[in-house]
């Protein structure tokens, strides 16, 4: 009996490589926030309009699926996801809205001019309000929301073609279902 | 003497020229941050005793008291005027951890999640003092290396022989104690 004490240590070190190796892991990042949001309605929220483009309301999410986008024209990983999201205006059943983050009205009608408009309504948050609202820890962020009004998504980091690929088309495919 | 004052003048030009240096570098910083701490001051020290429990999503190893993410500065507002509004510490916490997690809180609140958390250090202190327990309990006393009468009588023998006088024998149990009297009677028989 007293023998199998000699397997602890063993047991001991065997735990640590699993728990090492899992540190090792490329696609793990150590510094992602497990959203608190996913599954939970989305917060009430009433933000004014871009440049006389409807503004983006709680009481609108309702009854639609939404792709949801926070962006600004000073951030340059937004530009570098824009196309994706424009490409988003061609999955059927969803509308896509945007969320201009502590950005100048004059700087985010630019950008828009610039590289396109996918957004059926923009709202505004000079205050990072709504931000706070939904989580947020930067931009570029997107969310999925549901005909409920429930978070069913979140990716704090820009959209790149694996992720369009392999976790939202999937998920919309799904909801618009 | 020359030197030393020479010494002290450079010192202080370089200290002058740091002090031009850093301070409109540090007004810079405050500024961009633009804080407004309430008017009330026992009010403002709650706010800030609240930030300093509040992790910042940007820089995540700082509270939001210390960082100047914008982010940051967002949620010392709204502490800032949650708690002018009358809410209680808490619920502003509360408020906070929804939106982003317990991940948020310096101090996680005690769930069984965190449980591990929070009786980990305990639990490793327990099993380091049964450790210990287990292996004083099994030790061997210490009679194996302690001397034998024989070698306590050549000891004597040689102090006896350079004319120094013997120790009182170090006896720690009864039967060592026992050892060394008979050794000692018999030197002197």
């Amino acid at each position: 009996m007293r023998r199998l004490l000699f397997v602890v240590p063993a047991l001991i070190l065997a735990a640590l490589i699993a728990l090492f190796w899992r540190g090792l892991d490329p696609q793990r990042n150590p510094a992602a926030i497990p959203s608190a949001l996913i599954g939970k309605k989305m917060a009430e929220i009433d933000l004014p309009g871009l440049g006389g483009r409807p503004g983006v309301k709680t009481s609108d999410f309702t009854g639609q699926i939404t792709v949801l986008n926070f962006f600004a024209s000073w951030c340059a990983p937004c530009r570098a996801e824009h196309p994706l999201i424009k490409s988003l205006r061609d999955v059927p059943g969803i509308r896509v809205v945007g969320i201009t983050f502590k950005d100048a009205p004059a700087d985010s009608l630019k950008y828009l001019a610039e590289l396109g408009d996918p957004y059926q309504a923009i709202g505004t948050d000079n205050e990072g309000r709504a931000g706070i609202e939904f989580g947020l820890s930067g931009v570029p962020e997107t969310y999925v929301i549901d005909k409920d009004g429930i978070i069913r998504y979140r990716l704090a980091q820009p959209l790149d073609p694996g992720r369009l690929e392999k976790e939202l088309k999937p998920l919309l495919a799904d909801l618009t279902k | 003497m020359n030197l030393r004052v020479h010494i002290a003048a450079l010192l202080t030009a370089l200290g002058l020229g740091l002090g031009g240096l850093l301070l409109p570098q540090m007004a810079m910083a405050q500024t961009q941050v633009a804080d407004e701490p309430l008017a009330d001051t026992a009010l403002e020290m709650r706010a800030r005793a609240l930030m300093k429990e509040v992790r910042c999503v940007v820089c995540q190893a700082q509270s939001i008291d210390e960082s100047d993410a914008g982010i940051a500065s967002d949620m010392r507002r709204l502490i800032r005027q949650q708690i002018a509004a009358g809410e209680s510490d808490a619920a502003i916490l509360k408020y906070l951890s929804d939106r982003y997690g317990d991940f948020v809180l310096f101090k996680p609140p005690l769930k069984a999640a965190t449980a591990l958390l929070w009786a980990g250090p305990f639990v490793l202190l327990a099993i380091g003092g049964l450790i210990i327990v287990f292996f004083f309990r099994r030790r061997p006393t210490a009679t194996a290396n302690a001397l034998s009468s024989a070698e306590l009588d050549r000891i004597h023998a040689a102090l006896d022989a350079e004319g120094l006088p013997s120790p009182a024998p170090e006896a720690t149990t009864p039967t060592e104690r026992r050892e060394a009297t008979a050794s000692t009677e018999r030197r002197d028989a």
